[in-house]
């Protein structure tokens, strides 16, 4: 326990001491120690983190940097902990593990925020396979407006504005945001089911 | 289907129709009713009221016909039904519904009118092929929504650490159009006060401009827009000034940051990730 402790000290100190050495450029981390410092950046940073911000600050060049975050990514897939790390949104995140959602809101008293309307998770779902996509082009495949809908998702941040079609009236084009990814715990956009996916399931039901 | 909210008093208050008893579950929709204060009335609230595609939908499946064969006239008929239904609760119909409703009507005369029996084979498309395909379409966007409903109800469940005292001072903040706007009008209005000796007329195009802003944002590294805006000679390179910020954000070449509300924002080149 005493090496242990001594070696948790020695490591405070050599965090606290990190940005002189940065200036330098001398000193050597280990890749323990350097997992362990990516860790604790992940875990400060109030929004995903990526490899490049982390070796920036760090002061490594990014490979070791995005190896040591495979390598912590691994270490929390393989320990039975409350903890996940995940990567959302071009970033890096520590978040809890699902399964323990009723405890944590027990302690937070909060209940589940107020979800999106169908009408909107539909608006939504069109912008996201099909952005940049005018309002129009919306109403084609949902057949009905949805004013009030991108409103919601805009107000939300689900959504931006990515210019004007040009086009007759040349309509405000919309596309899904950053917010959008972190919400719906995405990695990127690419990790959306192909929208051909639902084909089966839209064409058999009514058979 | 007449008389309906008369007709609405079974116990449990939902069923609506007296013929057949069912729900009015139109197009997924889940209408509560519940009867007003005096209990005389009884009022329907739509809770999720969807577009004329799922109406059509509903009944489709209602009737367990193919969806690549649809039998047009009676589909027709149901759907102008629910169309009269709705009008009759006094539901604001959409327009939307109506313009279904003809292209539905107009789908029916041409089923009738018989093939031209000269064109050739392959040439004989389907008319209700466009409609067919609209469904189909529409049917892929609803089960991409459940998708994200059952994400999003994931996500919930997944809990970040609590703030910390340094988030606040180091917003991730997206600075918005009226920020920018608010700061283009401090200097409008310092501008204003300054005496001007306009000698020369100094013309920057918009590509000159975007090229200092680049420059500058890459030799400073984080830039002050305030810097960038001084420099500005007239009002009217101050405007040239402005746009080309907002180019170089839209072309996603830079990133805006304000520190605090009302603070001063900041450029940062966006390099590729």
């Amino acid at each position: 326990m005493s090496t242990a402790k001594a070696a948790n000290a020695e490591e405070i100190e050599s965090i606290a001491s990190a940005e002189e050495s940065a200036i330098e450029g001398q000193r050597e981390i280990s890749d323990t120690e350097l997992r362990a410092i990516v860790e604790a950046l992940i875990f400060v940073a109030d929004e995903p983190i990526g490899g490049r911000a982390i070796a920036e600050v760090v002061d490594l060049d990014r490979e070791a940097v995005e190896a040591a975050i495979q390598e912590l990514a691994t270490d929390y897939e393989s320990r039975p902990g409350g903890l996940q790390l995940r990567e959302i949104a071009g970033g890096w995140q520590i978040a809890t593990r699902a399964e323990h959602h009723e405890h944590i809101r027990a302690y937070l008293k909060s209940k589940p925020s107020a979800k999106l309307s169908l009408a909107s998770l539909e608006t939504l779902a069109v912008i996201a396979y099909r952005q940049p996509v005018t309002v129009p082009e919306i109403l084609e495949i949902r057949g009905v407006q949805s004013p009030s809908a991108i409103k919601t998702l805009l107000d939300k941040r689900l959504i931006v504005a990515k210019g004007r079609k040009e086009t007759v009236g040349r309509p405000m084009m919309y596309g899904t945001s950053k917010e959008f990814l972190i919400q719906f715990g995405l990695k990127d956009l690419s990790e959306l089911p192909s929208i051909e996916d639902f084909q089966d399931l839209a064409g058999g039901a009514t058979e | 289907m007449e008389e309906t909210t008369q007709a609405a008093e079974s116990e449990n208050g939902v069923n609506v129709s007296s013929d057949p008893p069912q729900t009015i579950s139109v197009a997924g929709a889940q209408p509560e009713i519940s009867p007003d204060r005096d209990g005389d009335q009884l009022r329907i609230t739509l809770g999720e009221f969807e577009g004329p595609l799922d109406l059509l939908l509903y009944l489709i499946r209602q009737d367990q016909v193919n969806i690549y064969d649809i039998p047009v006239a009676r589909i027709t008929d149901e759907y102008l039904r629910y169309l009269n239904l709705m009008q009759e609760l006094d539901l604001t119909v959409a327009g939307d519904f109506l313009v279904m409703a003809a292209q539905l009507i107009d789908l029916k005369s041409r089923m009738l009118l018989p093939r031209d029996p000269t064109a050739e084979e392959e040439e004989v498309l389907d008319p209700r092929a466009d409609l067919v395909n609209r469904l189909l379409e529409h049917e892929k966007f609803k089960a991409a929504a459940q998708m994200l409903w059952s994400r999003a109800t994931v996500e919930q469940a997944v809990f970040m650490r609590a703030e910390i005292e340094t988030d606040k001072n180091n917003p991730e903040v997206v600075v918005g159009l009226f920020d920018l706007l608010k700061v283009f009008q401090e200097i409008l209005a310092r501008h204003k006060e300054e005496v001007l000796m306009e000698i020369e007329r100094e013309e920057v195009t918009m590509a000159q401009m975007i090229e200092r802003l680049r420059n500058m944002v890459r030799s400073a590294g984080e830039l002050n827009l305030l810097q960038f805006f001084e420099r500005a000679q007239s009002r009217r390179e101050l405007v040239v000034a402005f746009l080309s910020v907002l180019e170089l954000v839209r072309l996603n070449e830079i990133s805006l940051r304000q520190r605090e509300t009302f603070g001063e924002i900041t450029a940062k080149s966006v390099s590729p990730a």
